[in-house]
């Protein structure tokens, strides 16, 4: 009795299987040429804003450390 | 004087395969089954027919899911025309890097093991295995708020998007959302609500666009959509094999995705609303630490205990990039990009952080300083500068 119910446990796992295969088997793809080129264009669009790979003056850095005022 | 029996189409594409003696016995199983049916008109042919024994089924299934996997593998190397590294070549390579620690803050008595940042770019959460989840002012390194937890292994927190509430979550299976309170006298245990439930350790958690819902992962091999207030269960994500152990929600305002990575070494990307995998990507050779979108959504990076990080691109359905040396033997633990998505840092086991360049796949910098190993990374929401957490007990704000 219980082996009927594991093996029937089984085929509804292996179908869940298969059909979620299916569904990632028939989806649009793109070619790794033009994905590359979008990635690629991003970065070069972006590059310009980012703070990590431009660097930002030291006015405008709050983790900069101050130095101390000096009273004259 | 029986009707030539054809092998249907789908036996065909599985002789292509390799033969085993699967195939072979579901080639007799299915001729034997097709030659009954012909005789149906005969109740006992029928009843025989009927009586399929259930392993037959499920080698048929089996045999199809395997045609599946194939022809899945066959899809995508069809679009596999170049390499990533390939197109990015005529791109100007990257400098010199030079980042310096801004910030250490000390104060946990035991492991760091996550962190987040709050929208307002300087606050900081983190909780460590000791149970305390503490606020921090990264400017001034002052902490603003500590909460002690009834667990220890407080693996997962998240900052709410509003900056007035932070989720926590580890060994007590549970995720509890604690608002932040201006009053610093304030027990914040007090005003604590338990929003999710797993049967497992909770292994990571973020909030959704607003403080209302959260997303988490856990150990039980689920993620799950929560609803803040009422505590209820909006949403589970079934389909990883074992422990799921990060996750990331897509970036875009309307995107309603995200992708998590488990110990079954595969990145699953869902759908939040149906709670069907809708992609799903197998190539990492060990436990997936760490997953985080590309900037602009359509690609995601992973970091594993394979010693390597990848890239995959969600369009092309496949892993676009490689980031891995033969001197890095230890396991990433986490990963995040720069603003622009050229970077990405990733915090090793073996003490260190690894800046690779996107694009051409090298290393660019590599970033001492911890005394144990990088647990957790993320980069600042501006940008401006990122925050590694470790077992040495500190975190470290750099840029």
């Amino acid at each position: 009795m219980s082996s009927k119910k594991q093996s029937s446990n089984n085929i509804a796992q292996a179908r869940r299987i298969v059909q979620q295969l299916r569904i990632e088997a028939n989806i649009e793809r793109i070619k790794v040429s033009k994905a590359s080129a979008d990635l690629m264009h991003y970065c070069g669009e972006h590059a310009k804003y980012d703070p990590l790979l431009m660097g930002i003056p030291a006015s405008e850095n709050p983790f900069k450390d101050k130095k101390p005022c000096i009273i004259l | 004087m029986y009707p030539s029996i054809h092998p249907s189409i789908h036996l065909s594409t599985l002789t292509s395969i390799s033969s085993s003696p699967v195939i072979i016995y579901v080639h007799l199983a299915v001729q034997q089954l097709q030659t009954l049916c012909f005789l149906a008109n005969f109740p006992l042919a029928k009843m025989a027919a009927q009586e399929v024994q259930p392993s037959e089924t499920i080698a048929k299934l089996k045999s199809e899911s395997e045609a599946l996997k194939t022809k899945l593998e066959e899809e995508r190397a069809k679009l596999h025309d170049v390499e990533l590294h390939q197109v990015a070549e005529k791109v100007d390579p990257l400098g010199q890097f030079v980042m310096k620690t801004r910030r250490t803050l000390k104060g946990h008595g035991n492991k760091v093991l996550c962190m987040d940042w709050c929208k307002d770019k300087r606050r900081i959460v983190s909780s460590s295995q000791d149970g305390k989840v503490i606020v921090w002012d990264a400017f001034t390194t002052n902490k603003e708020h500590a909460v002690t937890m009834p667990c220890t292994w407080v693996m997962a927190c998240a900052y709410a998007p509003s900056g007035c509430a932070v989720a926590c979550g580890g060994l007590d299976n549970k995720c509890s959302v604690y608002p932040l309170s201006l009053d610093k006298n304030e027990n914040l245990a007090a005003k604590k609500k338990s929003v999710a439930m797993h049967t497992n350790y909770l292994s990571a958690c973020s909030f959704t666009n607003s403080d209302m819902q959260i997303l988490t992962s856990s150990g039980d091999g689920t993620c799950a959509l929560w609803d803040v207030e009422s505590g209820q269960l909006l949403q589970s994500f079934h389909g990883h094999a074992a422990d799921v152990l990060c996750l990331d929600l897509a970036p875009s305002e309307t995107g309603n995705t995200f992708v998590s990575g488990g110990c079954d070494k595969k990145a699953n990307v869902w759908d939040m609303r149906s709670g069907q995998c809708i992609q799903s990507f197998e190539t990492h050779e060990s436990d997936i630490n760490s997953v985080r979108y590309y900037p602009s959504g359509d690609a995601f990076a992973s970091g594993s205990d394979d010693a390597t990080c990848r890239l995959y691109d969600l369009r092309a359905d496949r892993e676009v990039a490689i980031y891995s040396k033969e001197s890095i033997i230890f396991g990433a633990s986490s990963v995040d990009f720069s603003l622009s998505g050229r970077l990405l840092f990733g915090g090793y086991n073996d003490y260190t952080i690894n800046v690779w360049d996107v694009l051409k796949g090298t290393r660019v910098s590599i970033l001492f300083g911890h005394e144990n190993r990088v647990s957790t990374l993320r980069v600042s929401p501006d940008g401006t500068a990122f925050c590694s957490g470790s077992w040495d007990h500190t975190l470290r704000v750099r840029e």
